[in-house]
């Protein structure tokens, strides 16, 4: 006989249904992507001890433990209490009851590119990003993605996200150590925006076309532009991937502080308790805002914020995408022959 | 020769008695300005606080600029007239360094007091206000290879120091900065040691006459592919001291502007570049070939030792992980191929 399961219950505690009858698969979250030999050793060990072994490398860097008979369930959550421990805990996660697994599952894993502590393009150590947001924002039951990239390359894909932030520097420049190479001025025009251009043998930093990839600090060779040590980022909301509008992230922030992207996405809950459509099994946040208006969203999220002097707002925001439902584009075999 | 034992509050107060008379130069660390995010960048410059001091790490540039800025103004023009600019501060120069770069400074006193029949006064009006305060290498950093060089020695400083954990040795050969240390600490024998041994072996080439084959030698084709021409190994180095001079008009002027000397280096794109845009070495591999030969060949030959130093910044700075010293050595083991 299968098993009477609160199914709502249970995937709320990150087990998922799956296709196999009385069989789940278990969630871990991994903020930042970023685990040691011994915590992904403690998850081999749930995928060998109650699952069969197989482990799946989700696409926000978490891991997915299928095939786990859900009879298993409780001892599942004892064995992941050292690691709740280690990747929740010690990053700031409170919980009421230990031993219970997952308390949400809709706040998904906070996913990461390398960042700084190898990349020499990150502008920022990401994962120790993501662990802190972790701390700030798990549990939660409102379905949110977040990821932290590095620099503008975006290799964690940010722009498909709900909020998709960015690390900037902001480029500083020593007039008197400049050599006049050009290094940074090539640099930035061929790989960037052309941000920077020579004159009297000198830099001239563009600041609106300045995207604050670092390029320049990376090429110089006296040290002339360095970083701001004060960190900055932009900050992008409301991308998504789904059935009805696939669309990329736009800026909703410029030149933000961490502490300012941590507020923001925190203030950002109650908006969702606000304006959620209750009736829906659930309903996307960028859903929420394209009904609410992007006015009402920024207003609501920025009340009380303490903004940082270079921070910049989006005045309007319009999301590059497509409607699903446009299939007049599509033409059969027949039409291309003429 | 005086030797004191001082403590670190004492050393404090006479970097304060001495930044009253003196301008203070050396390694500074510059925290989260490094090339990298969250790292530090380790230049040479005017140090205003005793804690800005770095001695403990080799710096990523050398001390070179406080005789050679990275850019000078040497004389502003109108159409009628023009002016060398004054030496602002007149006040001396206390330059903390390593024996490598003291070593370093006796070459750019060739270049720029030397070489040719007259003396460059841009340089001369700073070189002689500088006395060198001596920081002991305890042992080699990475890829330093002055004892190669023969440049890990030097009596040419005013006063030595030694940075140990709770004290610090100083002994003073200049008996003019006496009277900042003999109120402060205990008297010592303390004599300052020389780094004897490097982790990097080079063997530098005996030849008097380089062949001409070198000239045109494959083993510096590699370095066409390598070498990305961003010029870090000229700019880190102690001893480059090519600059190439630019005339600038001041915005809104028709007629008054200035003309500077700025850095320029044998591996950067442009250097010494023709009217007609004629360039010497186009390949990276010609500029290796250049710059190697020049530090250790025939500035020998005009001045009797070696213009490389060992100091090691080359390596240390090189994004594409290319290795003078081991460029030496490559040379010197196509030498002996050749000859044999």
């Amino acid at each position: 006989m299968s098993a009477d399961l609160n199914r709502k219950k249970v995937t709320k505690n990150a087990f998922r249904i799956t296709k196999r009858r009385n069989h789940t698969a278990l969630r871990v979250r991994v903020p930042g992507g970023h685990i040691t030999a011994e915590q992904i050793a403690m998850i081999a060990d749930i995928a060998r001890r109650f699952g069969d072994g197989n482990m799946h490398i989700t696409t926000r860097q978490g891991f997915e433990i299928p095939n786990i008979p859900f009879e298993k369930m409780a001892e599942v959550n004892a064995a992941l209490n050292p690691l709740i421990e280690e990747l929740q805990v010690a990053n700031g996660v409170s919980f009421a009851a230990s031993n219970s697994g997952y308390p949400a599952a809709g706040m998904r894993n906070i996913s990461a590119c390398i960042g700084n502590r190898v990349c020499p393009f990150a502008n920022t150590d990401t994962t120790a990003f993501a662990q802190k947001l972790e701390g700030q924002l798990f549990p939660h039951d409102f379905h949110v993605k977040i990821a932290v990239t590095g620099c503008p390359n975006d290799c964690i894909k940010a722009h498909m996200q709900d909020f998709g932030i960015i690390a900037i520097c902001e480029p500083q420049y020593d007039y008197d150590a400049c050599i006049g190479c050009e290094a940074c001025e090539k640099v930035c025009k061929r790989k960037v925006t052309g941000a920077l251009s020579m004159k009297n043998g000198k830099v001239i930093r563009d600041a609106r076309r300045c995207i604050g990839c670092g390029e320049c600090v990376l090429a110089c060779p006296t040290g002339a532009w360095t970083r701001n040590p004060q960190k900055f980022y932009r900050l992008l909301i409301m991308g998504r991937t789904g059935k009805r509008n696939p669309r990329i992230a736009m800026p909703f922030l410029n030149w933000v502080t961490e502490e300012v992207v941590i507020q923001v996405i925190r203030n950002t809950i109650p908006y969702i308790d606000r304006y959620i459509l209750r009736c829906l099994p659930k309903e996307h946040i960028g859903y929420i805002v394209d009904r609410t208006g992007y006015d009402v969203y920024r207003r609501e999220v920025l009340e009380n914020v303490k903004l940082n002097p270079e921070a910049k707002i989006a005045r309007t925001m319009q999301w590059p995408g497509y409607d699903t439902l446009n299939d007049a584009n599509m033409r059969s075999a027949d039409y291309w022959k003429g | 020769m005086n030797s004191y034992s001082l403590t670190r509050s004492n050393f404090k107060d006479i970097f304060d008695r001495l930044s009253a008379e003196y301008r203070l130069f050396g390694p500074k660390r510059l925290a989260g300005r490094g090339r990298f995010s969250d790292t530090d960048l380790i230049t040479c410059d005017f140090l205003a606080d005793i804690d800005e001091l770095e001695f403990e790490e080799k710096s990523f540039m050398s001390p070179k600029s406080v005789v050679f800025p990275a850019d000078e103004t040497t004389f502003v023009f109108n159409e009628e007239e023009f002016k060398e600019p004054l030496m602002r501060d007149q006040r001396e120069i206390i330059v903390f360094l390593r024996p490598c770069d003291i070593n370093g400074f006796a070459r750019l006193d060739k270049i720029f007091l030397e070489n040719g029949d007259r003396v460059d006064p841009y340089y001369q009006r700073r070189r002689q206000k500088i006395h060198f305060f001596m920081i002991e290498c305890s042992s080699s950093f990475e890829n330093c290879f002055c004892v190669a060089m023969q440049s890990n020695h030097t009596d040419n400083y005013a006063v030595a120091l030694r940075f140990d954990k709770e004290s610090i040795e100083i002994q003073i050969r200049n008996d003019h900065f006496n009277r900042f240390f003999e109120s402060f600490g205990t008297k010592s024998a303390f004599t300052p040691e020389f780094v004897k041994e490097d982790a990097v072996k080079v063997e530098l080439p005996d030849n008097d006459e380089m062949p001409a084959e070198i000239f045109n030698h494959q083993m510096w084709s590699e370095y066409d592919q390598r070498c990305i021409a961003c010029g870090r190994c000229n700019t880190s180095c102690v001893t480059c001291t090519c600059f190439s001079t630019v005339d600038i008009f001041y915005p809104d002027s028709r007629t008054c502007g200035e003309r500077r000397r700025v850095w320029d280096g044998c591996h950067l794109d442009g250097f010494t570049e023709m009217a007609g845009g004629h360039s010497f070495r186009k390949n990276k591999g010609d500029r290796m070939r250049f710059k190697t030969l020049h530090k250790i060949y025939d500035f020998r030959k005009r001045f009797g030792f070696d213009m490389c130093v060992g100091c090691g910044r080359c390596d240390d700075v090189c994004p594409e992980y290319i290795s003078f010293s081991s460029c030496i050595n490559k040379l010197g083991s196509t030498l002996k191929g050749e000859k044999a």
